[in-house]
């Protein structure tokens, strides 16, 4: 299990913050910031067509303060951090570094005034030492000549200097993601940073390496920078920041300080409604009569290993089947499995009865199989197409999508308008890209044309990975309400709470084999962990 | 150490602009042209109307215009129509040969036919060659995997050899071995005159029906990728194969059918070469006119739009006519070479640079604060 008390959107969420809280962040006190206004954000506004994606956003943050932005997906964090870093440029508004408005052209402008940003995706060169990665294109002082060993010796120092241990010489490749996050938040440092914005940091940590990032957060900050710390999980909020603005659609709501709040405080100021971190209600009381069967599957893995090895259950209409198990024991083999994505080598895979073609995902849309792939950008979704047509992926070969033998933009414009509408996606509209849009619409996007095509099962693979709460919550209402409907759910999860939350039965994968499936009312979470760990 | 310049991203691009740039970059291109003639002692206002009377005012010029547009044509939709799937058929170039060595056999064997029925027996020959000279390194890219780029651009060589085999070593169906001097210098047969395709003759301007085929070919290839399942297929596939793949469609029948129509356009272009302009099958010819790698640079050019080809064709057609016509002293061959790098690459670069915002940097005077270089506005 990874970040299993960071993750947790559930009612854990509570529990986490109290402790944390009491250690991360007792050396402020509500107004009493230590030290000067570093930055101030007066009226932010940044139209784009169709969207206002920050509406007069306001906040600011002192000196030696840990300040969190906290918001859903969509709530405009990335257009501000975008703001601040010179990326774009506002149409409205005032911005201030250390009490001195400024109007920034370039990240260069904002690098210049000292504030740098460390991206969820990692920008550093793979094939490159980390010293080489710390100062490539710096070019202050400008000197003609590089000389490997005096880079790699300021790099060690400085990384001594801001206690952040790592091997000047280690190439990029060969680093953990957590130690890679480390050589991009030292490269911030040595390039002399005050204002170091951190967008959705622990995305790509183990929750060991979440504590220590937090720990040098903590550091930086009693060192007089200021973090700004971009997160929609709200323990992690509570245990690293000072104060937290919250964005809503564009707007800033408000600035609280972490102290005197709670993670339901916060959740409701950042979805603007009483949010009960409670279970969602479960699928239908009697499951009807079995959907999808696999009887002794066997497949390999991309390496060739067999990932698959005898695997025998199946799912009933109206049941959700949870699949726990730790990363990489055979749960996105057995997804691509069932989808047609991938052979097997032995075992037949049934639905309602009716054989399953191997490695044929055709034949899988038409017998009814839908999926919520875990890898929603580069399997579920095409990214430079509009949404209208993202929508119509799968049903184009259908006759309601064309009038005679040509495609109707008029048709899909209209299927996508309907959709937009059914499932709450936020966006200008139809021919949108959806590369444009936000994590969490465009996984309402996937659902929307997964689940509209009448399937009779669905294959759900971590489908709340990376959502924010509010999405998080109507994901999984909409796969419990499907559920209802008499669709066989397979839910692949590595939350454990999110496979409590919403299965019927759970079934234990490790190594590739199902170690064991218990019905999830009275399951004990100790076995269950245990024989995750292949333990039992 | 901040330029002078700023750049920043477009969000996306206005429509008049992405119209707008392709233009200006030409018209750019013809001002440093115009440097670079008048620094190597040209007039280039005088080169300039020279070139326009070669390709289009003078006698027969608008004619051979459209000569050399007619391959280009066909090539640069061969191109322009497997690039917007990202799948990179490099082998125009081959896919020309052999549908030219297929027409002129067509031509040769069916002599006696009508020839209304000939000529459409052409065509289709020229495409079928192409389209199965295509299919070579389409099924290794589906089924093996093999890079398209490398296999479809080697097999240009081979077609090359294969054509010179046919005419200059072997006694094949195609070369010609009755004549005495055939023997010496060798040829290959020629058609009957059944088997040469009528053009439209207004005064002295003759348009070749290839070229009307082409801009068919081009309007329907436009409607295929703009509006059919078809094309939507190939957009998807384009954007993201594992999403296509995903979402049913046959990804490895998809990349052998866009090779093998790309590939039939191209082997069309050699059809065109046989029946509308040589009547014999030239491999000396064939392969000195580079017409399928000139293809890929009128499809980039034409931002792989079919529509846009048949413009970039004539362009780089009435080019190279002016350049055959004008080459001496006073005009070098390589003076069209250049003027088609350079339109290339400001129209290439255009087109990237559309895709940013552009401006001058406004540097005011800041109070110094230790050391802290805004180097930006800083407002009162």
């Amino acid at each position: 299990m990874t970040d299993s008390a960071l993750d947790a959107g559930g009612d854990q969420a509570a529990q986490v913050a109290g402790p944390h809280q009491a250690s991360g962040s007792s050396a402020s006190a509500p107004g009493a910031m230590p030290g000067a206004l570093a930055v101030q954000a007066v009226d932010m506004t940044k139209r784009f067509p169709g969207v206002v994606a920050n509406d007069h956003v306001s906040f600011e943050a002192a000196e030696g303060e840990v300040h969190a932005l906290l918001g859903e997906n969509g709530a405009g964090k990335t257009t501000l951090c975008n703001l601040l870093m010179g990326l774009y440029r506002p149409d409205e508004g005032k911005l201030s570094i250390s009490g001195r408005a400024v109007r920034f052209h370039s990240p260069k402008d904002a690098q210049d005034a000292g504030i740098f940003m460390v991206h969820q995706h990692l920008r550093l060169v793979d094939s490159m030492t980390v010293a080489e990665n710390v100062v490539l294109g710096w070019s202050k002082p400008r000197r003609l000549r590089f000389s490997p060993r005096k880079v790699e010796k300021a790099v060690a120092e400085a990384a001594e200097r801001f206690q952040m241990p790592v091997d000047p010489k280690a190439r990029i490749w060969q680093l953990s993601l957590g130690e890679r996050q480390r050589v991009e938040i030292l490269k911030a440092l040595y390039r002399g940073a005050k204002i170091l914005i951190l967008d959705e940091p622990t995305t790509v940590l183990t929750p060991q390496e979440a504590e220590q990032l937090f720990s040098s957060v903590r550091d930086m900050a009693a060192d007089g920078r200021t973090v700004i710390f971009i997160s929609h999980k709200l323990p992690e909020v509570l245990a690293v920041a000072d104060r937290v603005t919250i964005l809503r659609q564009g707007r800033s709501i408000t600035t609280v300080p972490t102290a005197g709040t709670d993670a339901e405080h916060l959740a409701g100021l950042m979805v603007g409604r009483e949010v009960s971190l409670e279970a969602t209600a479960k699928g239908s009381e009697e499951p009807g009569p079995v959907v999808l069967e696999l009887a002794g599957v066997s497949a390999r893995g991309d390496l060739g290993t067999e990932a698959l090895k005898t695997v025998t259950f199946d799912v009933r209409a109206g049941e959700i089947l949870g699949i726990a198990g730790v990363a990489g024991n055979g749960q996105r083999e057995l997804a691509e499995v069932i989808t047609g994505l991938r052979g097997t080598t032995a075992g037949e895979i049934r639905i309602g009865g009716t054989r399953l073609p191997m490695g044929d995902p055709r034949a899988a849309i038409d017998l009814g199989i839908a999926y919520v792939p875990e890898d929603r950008m580069g399997t579920g979704i095409s990214p430079n197409l509009s949404i209208a047509e993202n929508l119509m992926l799968k049903s184009y070969r259908g006759k309601t999508m064309r009038s005679g033998p040509v495609l109707s933009n008029r048709k899909a414009n209209a299927n996508a308008r309907e959709m937009i509408k059914r499932f709450d996606v936020r966006a200008p509209g139809p021919r949108t890209l959806v590369r444009q849009l936000s994590g969490g619409n465009i996984q309402k996007v996937l659902l929307a044309r997964e689940l509209s095509s009448e399937p009779r099962v669905v294959v759900a693979a971590s489908p709340t990975r990376g959502l924010d709460v509010g999405a998080t919550q109507y994901v999984r209402q909409v796969l419990v309400e499907t559920a209802q409907h008499g669709v066989a759910v397979l839910m692949v999860s590595e939350d454990l709470d999110e496979i409590f939350e919403l299965s019927d039965r759970i079934a234990v994968f490790y190594n590739g084999k199902v170690v064991g499936i218990v019905p999830a009312a009275g399951a004990n979470r100790q076995q269950i962990g245990l024989m995750m760990a292949g333990a039992a | 150490m901040t330029g002078p310049l700023h750049i920043e991203r477009r969000l996306d691009t206005p429509k008049w602009l992405k119209v707008a740039v392709p233009f200006a970059s030409i018209l750019l291109a013809a001002i440093i042209v115009a440097i670079l003639l008048a620094a190597t002692g040209h007039n280039p206002f005088s080169t300039y109307h020279q070139m326009y009377s070669a390709s289009v005012t003078a006698d027969g010029a608008l004619t051979s215009t459209f000569v050399y547009a007619t391959p280009m044509l066909f090539t640069g939709l061969c191109a322009a129509f497997a690039f917007r799937m990202r799948t990179w058929n490099i082998g125009g170039e081959g896919q020309l040969y052999m549908g030219a060595v297929g027409a002129s056999a067509v031509g040769l064997v069916l002599g006696d036919w009508p020839r209304p029925l000939l000529i459409i027996a052409m065509v289709i020959g020229g495409a079928l060659a192409g389209m199965l000279w295509a299919c070579i390194p389409a099924l290794l890219r589906a089924y093996l995997r093999t890079n398209e780029i490398l296999t479809s651009l080697m097999l240009n060589y081979v077609a090359g050899f294969f054509m010179y085999y046919l005419i200059y070593d072997s006694s094949s169906y195609w070369r010609d071995l009755t004549t005495p001097g055939a023997s010496v210098f060798p040829t290959g047969k020629t058609l009957v005159a059944n088997a040469s395709w009528p053009g439209i003759t207004i005064g002295t301007f003759t348009l070749p029906m290839g070229f009307i085929l082409g801009v068919g070919l081009a309007v329907g290839l436009l409607v295929l990728i703009r509006s059919t399942r078809y094309g939507f297929e190939m957009r998807v596939m384009g954007d993201s194969p594992q999403a296509a793949n995903y979402s049913g469609i046959r990804t490895k029948r998809k990349i052998l059918s866009v090779m093998a129509i790309s590939g039939g356009v191209a082997g069309i272009a050699g059809s065109s070469q046989i029946g509308d302009f040589g009547h014999v099958l030239d491999p000396r010819g064939l392969q000195q006119a580079q017409y399928g790698y000139t293809g890929i640079v009128v499809a980039a050019l034409a931002l792989y739009n079919p529509l846009a080809v048949v413009l970039v064709s004539l362009l780089i057609g009435g080019l190279t006519s002016a350049g055959f016509a004008l080459e001496g002293p006073s005009f070098p061959t390589g003076l069209v070479g250049t003027m088609e790098g350079i339109i290339l690459f400001t129209v290439l670069g255009g087109e990237i640079l559309a895709r940013y915002r552009i401006g001058l940097r406004h540097r005011a005077v800041t109070p110094a604060s230790a050391g802290a270089n805004f180097g930006t506005e800083v407002a009162p």
